[in-house]
């Protein structure tokens, strides 16, 4: 199908696209890599009046390092994710679950900031920002802000993000040293997860020091498994870990859709996080 | 599989001549037409599955840009005619009228409604959004039993049913009796969900006319480009004479393709209104909508046995839903199953009944296999079943009941004569390849340590009737024409050949085979021949390409076509060598006669010859053409034995498929390579039906599976490697001894996975599974087990027709609704 | 309308377009290359990938307005003086494709995957090719096909052609 016709500009700094959100109001869009952007249009499910095309201001690119965070644009492709030495140096399980991300021409299209603005709970890397405790720059007309990861996926597809808000960069704390597994669980290679699991792990004596669990797909929006992962602190052997696991779902709504039932994606969720953790602490 | 001492060019993997367009970019598809003055069609569709249509207003779409004319049915309505249905399988069938665009009443989520013309499909597509139709709701049918009940609303209310129709057929025994003397009787339901062909390209349709002379020139996406000349001509009243119909490069059709659909009317009618070239292009969401849509029945099946594992009788109650209106050939798909219910096996009884029923959802039609995977598959569960209340082997209880190679020809309990097979040939081969005793070992060792991911083994042994087909048969069956196929072949002067098939390929390599059956023949270069197809004016006479047939039937055609050359070039051979004909040998292309090889013609050289006429005989007339229409004498029977083996995570429901062994036994191969090919392609089908795909409904009949991104075709990613191979017993039907390929992937399959899951998890107490086999439904299975929702498997060691098995499907309760009762929650 | 330049296939062309206009529709309808063509409206199907400033897109979900600058590879840009690529050598040899409609995409999908992966194992092309949909082939000789063209067997040691680079 056709997309709807719309204005469109195409800033060169954020500052100008700020302006030009600002001017526009509720409704503009924001065009990144435009891959959750243009099946919207393509399906007539969006109509925007202005377009604002981010996808050449060369400040929202790139991956640094600031002291004990890593700092990735915005506008950094799922591939540029997947590949960069210091994302998968100190924020692997951002890496891997990027590349399990839709496929790779998506991946080669789709941007880190794109994926978390659009705020789809079913998207695998909105519980893995909230497992690595993220923190999401914004510029607004009023200048920048900083918003934690567990702040910003406010319910179904929407995010904390004023309408004339940008989403800059990415801020994650490096986490050396920890394992990291992402268990994503999906009927077909391509399809969206029915449940995804990201773990993180502090290991200890050859056990669970301590453990960071984000939820695909179980609910509104992504979610921490926050009893699961009081109940992983000191989790000694495979057998403790799967007691832990077993509150993976507990506070959880989530959907009834063509794949699954609400009971079916809890005890998805229980399962994987088991699986997650234990991956992730080398205990699998 | 390898092409060792193969000598001719029958029998050799010839690379395929179609593909240096296609992997360059050079393909002529539907959609690629542009012409001067090129209008573009959008089609407005209803949102409801079941509605009267109270006002269509199209005027505030004329005020958009770029938008040349748009119209209502009502608009359109006058000089249609019906969409045909070309099948009418009873004498009392019902068959409503089927506008090619609603004007009262819209009977399925997106049923057209409304049409624009414009500049270019952006203009169209915008202006679509301008047209004001008001709609008065009326109730949905759905559930296809709830929709036979007295008071169940209807689909065409002027008709005072949703019953189509109610096919019967009863052969040999009565069922009754040999049930009364059966020591065992096994009772199954099995559910045939709704699947979507997918086809690659979308549909797609280009009408230039000419409007000076009233002529026409239609390109379609489509398989039947001779059956839609005749049936356009027919629903729009043009002459037949002043339409051509093309079929450029098609990609796949899968059945979906063999259909006169409502947009080529609409097109050709609105190119006609306008006097201008005009195009429609379907997206994949609105060809989920409107291109038909395949399967969809619920099978009750009965088999009685005896304790040995005989079988004695078999009996089959089928309801098939229509959906909204019957298509080109919709009321025939169940009935080319009806044959294939007892498939290779003996039985002294059979009892078959079909009933159609209307439904306010999209039409089915054929899709891959059209009827006889849905057949075998339900044979294919049930002899399962029928080992495991047997304690017996499954491949061991198949063994015992199928037809012995030396029984050849056979004719079944279903009155088809199968010419030839070799079931235990093809198993012997199936098994090695498969390793089934090291699997079977290994399943009980995983079955005794509990494993969570368990091993399951499923076995599909399979024929099919393709070939269509003997025209007198498709009388007997109240199909609308005949089976037979064209060819004729023009020897051109400068020894060039062309070879011109009534078949109309979409993916089948027909330019490459017909080349290597002409080359034989003929002893021609392979490379000197051109095939000639999917245009009514270049290649006028044909029955097109389905059902298996275009080998079988337009493939033997070529073979006679130029059997006829040959012949009529020795008559001029033998003027220009001065020898009789019987003093000539033909060999590798050559006329020479015997006892003087030095005295020798070339066919080729008989074609210039024959051209320049300057040296023959009165009477004989200058051409060694020949043209030669088949009416295949019986269907072919292709038949073959696959074998599955599944790794279920009995946590997730997860399956994954470890191995995939494949048998086939097609007859004689004109190219091993396209075979195996042929075979791949349907294996990922019958496995997708099995395991990923399916039209779903909500409640109020609006699709939900509604995009491909909802609607799962699996991906490279989600098949595994197969294994294939081949016995060869020739068809005694047809001087090639070819049967047929094109479904046997599809419909053998299908069965072999759904078996394989169910045999995983039987320790579990899980007796079915209902398609597609999803994580979910898995879990779900499971957890019914485990809850002693679900009987347990059989080997109670029943008397009698104790064994009357809901089948599993109280698992399915949870499931939006399709063919039980509609579910009450939407996606979410 | 929105003015842009763009390199296909080694041309440059500048136009006005409306920013609507999918990347897919301008190559096929305003510069006639019908070579990539479009099957689905969701990104899934993959018919539709050309290369894009060196990587693969899904041309239907990338706006004609975002290759403004960039320079675009289509399948119709491969072969060098008729000359075909080792890919679409492999294509024909290994019966990769059957309709063919889904094989202007799996080249241009499986091109990307041999620069990042010269010698993938059978398993990582199938990984590459999951955003590629084919109906025919069952994906069997399309895998065969990618693997010969990395010089390499498959797992069934299907015959394969000399080690080429794609």
């Amino acid at each position: 199908m056709i997309p709807p016709a719309f204005e469109y500009t195409r800033p060169t700094s954020v500052d100008e696209a700020v302006r030009a959100l600002a001017g526009a109001g509720e409704e503009a869009k924001v065009l990144a890599g435009g891959q959750s952007l243009l099946p919207l249009l393509r399906l007539r499910l969006a109509f925007p009046e202005l377009v604002v095309d981010v996808g050449r201001i060369p400040e929202l690119r790139g991956v640094r390092e600031d002291g004990d965070a890593l700092v990735i644009g915005a506008l950094t492709t799922h591939h540029e994710v997947v590949h960069d030495p210091l994302v998968r140096a100190h924020a692997g399980l951002l890496a891997q679950a990027t590349a399990t991300v839709a496929d790779p021409a998506v991946r080669h299209r789709g941007t880190l900031g794109g994926s978390l603005a659009h705020a789809d709970p079913a998207g695998d890397l909105p519980a893995v920002a909230l497992a690595l405790d993220a923190e999401l720059v914004v510029a607004g007309p009023g200048g920048r802000r900083t918003i934690p990861a567990r702040e910003f996926f406010v319910d179904y597809l929407q995010s904390a993000l004023a309408p004339d808000e940008l989403l800059t960069e990415v801020r994650i704390p490096k986490r050396d040293g920890w394992g990291f597994h992402y268990e994503k669980f999906h009927p077909v290679a391509q399809s969206w997860a029915i449940v995804g699991v990201a773990a993180l792990v502090r290991r200890a004596d050859g056990g669970v020091a301590e453990a960071r669990v984000g939820l695909t797909n179980m609910g509104a929006t992504p979610l921490r498994a926050t009893t699961a992962e009081r109940e992983l602190a000191g989790a000694d052997d495979s057998a403790a870990v799967a007691r832990a696991a077993e509150a993976a779902a507990e506070g959880t709504r989530p959907s009834q859709d063509l794949s699954a039932s609400p009971e079916y994606r809890q005890h998805l969720a229980r399962v994987l996080t088991r699986r997650a953790v234990l991956t992730a602490a080398g205990m699998g | 599989m390898t092409d060792q001492a193969v000598e001719g060019e029958v029998g050799r993997s010839r690379l395929r001549k179609e593909d240096a367009r296609l992997i360059t970019g050079q393909t002529n598809w539907t959609d690629n037409i542009q012409v001067a003055g090129l209008l573009h069609l959008a089609v407005l569709r209803s949102p409801m599955a079941h509605a009267r249509i109270t006002r269509v207003d199209v005027s505030p779409a004329l005020e958009r840009p770029g938008v040349v004319a748009a119209f209502s049915g009502a608009d359109l309505a006058e000089g249609l005619g019906s969409l045909p249905c070309a099948w009418p399988v009873t004498e009392d069938i019902v068959q409503p009228d089927h506008p090619p665009i609603a004007v009262e009443e819209v009977r399925y989520a997106g049923d057209p409604v409304a049409v624009v013309v414009a500049r270019d499909r952006y203009a169209a597509a915008d202006a679509l959004e301008a047209i004001e139709v008001d709609y008065d709701p009326l109730p949905p049918v759905l559930d296809l039993e709830a929709a036979l009940a007295q008071d169940a609303p209807l689909v065409h209310a002027d008709k005072g049913t949703n019953r189509c129709y109610t096919w019967p057929l009863a052969t040999g025994e009565s069922f009754d009796a040999v049930r009364e003397r059966a020591e065992v009787t096994l009772k199954r339901r099995y559910h045939q969900q709704r699947l979507i062909p997918n086809a690659m390209e979308p549909r797609a349709v280009v009408v230039t006319p000419l409007a000076a002379s009233g002529e026409y020139t239609v390109y379609s996406a489509t398989q039947i480009p001779h059956i839609l000349r005749i049936m356009l001509a027919t629903v729009t009243g043009i002459p037949e004479h002043k339409l051509r119909v093309i079929a450029p490069d098609v990609g796949g059709g899968f059945g979906s393709k063999l259909q006169v659909y409502g947009e080529e009317v609409l097109a050709l009618a609105v190119a006609r209104r306008l006097g201008r070239p005009v195009k429609w292009t379907e997206s994949r969401s609105e060809g989920y909508l409107a291109t038909h849509h395949g399967r969809g029945m619920i099978q009750d099946i009965e088999i009685a046995a005896t304790r040995e594992g005989r079988l004695l009788g078999l009996k089959v109650d089928l309801l098939a839903d229509m959906g909204a209106y019957l298509m080109l050939v919709t009321p025939g798909i169940p009935i080319l199953g009806a044959f294939m219910y007892p498939a290779i096996y003996k039985m002294d009884a059979y009892a078959f009944t079909c009933t159609g029923v209307f439904t306010t959802r999209t039409p089915t039609d054929a899709y891959r296999g059209a009827g006889r995977p849905e057949a075998t598959f339900a044979i294919e569960r049930t002899m399962d079943e029928l080992a495991v209340e047997l304690g017996l082997d499954p491949v061991e209880v198949r063994r015992r009941n199928w037809i012995r190679h030396e029984e050849f020809p056979y004719t079944t309990v279903a009155g088809l004569t199968y010419d030839s097979g070799n079931y235990e040939a093809a198993t012997e081969k199936a098994l090695a390849l498969f390793g089934y005793d090291d699997l079977r070992a290994e399943q009980r060792r995983r079955n005794e340590r509990g494993d969570t991911v368990r091993l399951g083994i499923g076995v599909s042994t399979f024929t099919e009737m393709c070939g269509l087909a003997p025209s007198r048969v498709l009388r007997d069956l109240r199909y609308g024409a005949g089976g037979w196929e064209a060819a004729s072949i023009r020897m051109l002067p400068t020894g060039k050949v062309e070879v011109v098939t009534g078949t109309s390929p979409h993916g089948q390599s027909h330019e490459t085979c017909w080349s290597q059956i002409a080359a034989d023949v003929l002893g021609v270069p392979f490379d000197d021949i051109e095939v000639v197809h999917g245009d009514t004016k270049a290649a006028p006479q044909g029955m097109d390409t389905y059902g298996s047939r275009s080998l079988a039937v337009g493939g033997e055609a070529v073979h006679r076509a130029a059997t006829t050359v040959v012949e009529k070039a020795r008559r001029v051979a033998a003027h220009l060598l001065e020898a009789s004909e019987q003093d000539l040998d033909f060999r590798d292309g050559v006329f020479s006669v015997k006892g003087s090889p030095e005295a020798r013609k070339t066919i080729q050289e008989i074609a210039f010859e024959t051209f320049t006429n300057h040296d023959l005989p009165d009477g004989v007339e200058p051409t060694i053409n020949a043209e030669h229409v088949v009416d295949p004498e019986n269907f072919s029977y292709p038949h073959g034995t696959h074998l599955c083996a599944v790794e279920v995570d009995t946590e997730t429901g997860k399956t994954t498929i470890r191995s995939y062994v494949s048998v086939d036994d097609v007859g004689r191969v004109v190219n091993p390579m396209i075979v195996e090919g042929q075979v791949h392609g349907g294996l990922a089908q019958g496995i997708a039906q099995a395991l990923y795909e399916e039209a779903v409904y909500d409640a109020e009949g609006n699709l939900v599976s509604g995009t491909m991104a909802d609607y799962l075709v699996p991906s490279a990613a989600d098949l595994p490697e197969f294994t294939t191979d081949r016995t060869e017993t020739p068809a005694a039907s047809n001087a090639l001894g070819v049967k047929g390929v094109g479904e046997a992937g599809t419909i053998a399959s299908t069965p072999a996975v759904v078996n394989a899951v169910v045999d995983a998890l039987r320790p579990l107490g899980v007796r079915d599974v209902r398609m597609p086999c999803s994580p979910h439904r898995v879990w779900q299975a499971i957890q019914e087990a485990r809850s002693g929702g679900a009987p347990a498997a059989g080997g109670t060691g029943g008397t009698g027709p104790a064994q009357s098995g809901q089948s599993g499907q109280a698992a399915q309760s949870g499931e939006l609704g399709q063919y039980g009762q509609p579910g009450e929650e939407g996606p979410a | 309308m929105t003015h842009i330049s763009v390199k296909v296939d080694g041309t440059t062309y500048e136009d006005d377009v409306e920013p609507r206009l999918l990347l897919a529709h301008y190559l096929r309808d305003r510069l006639g290359l019908t070579g990539t063509p479009i099957g689905c409206d969701t990104s899934n199907c993959g018919a539709c990938t050309v290369d894009l400033d060196g990587a693969t897109v899904k041309s239907c979900s990338v706006l004609a307005v975002q290759a403004d600058g960039c320079e675009v590879t289509t399948i119709q840009g491969l072969a060098r003086d008729g000359e075909w690529t080792a890919l679409q050598r492999a294509f024909h040899e290994k019966h990769g494709l059957q309709c063919g409609y889904c094989t202007p995409g799996m080249i241009m999908a499986a091109r990307d995957l041999l620069r990042e992966n010269p010698h993938p194992s059978p398993d990582e092309v199938r990984k590459a090719l999951e955003g590629n949909l084919c109906r025919c082939t069952g994906y069997q000789n399309i895998v065969r096909a990618v693997l010969a063209a990395s010089g390499q067997q498959d797992a069934s040691g299907h015959q394969v052609s000399e080690g080429v680079t794609a």
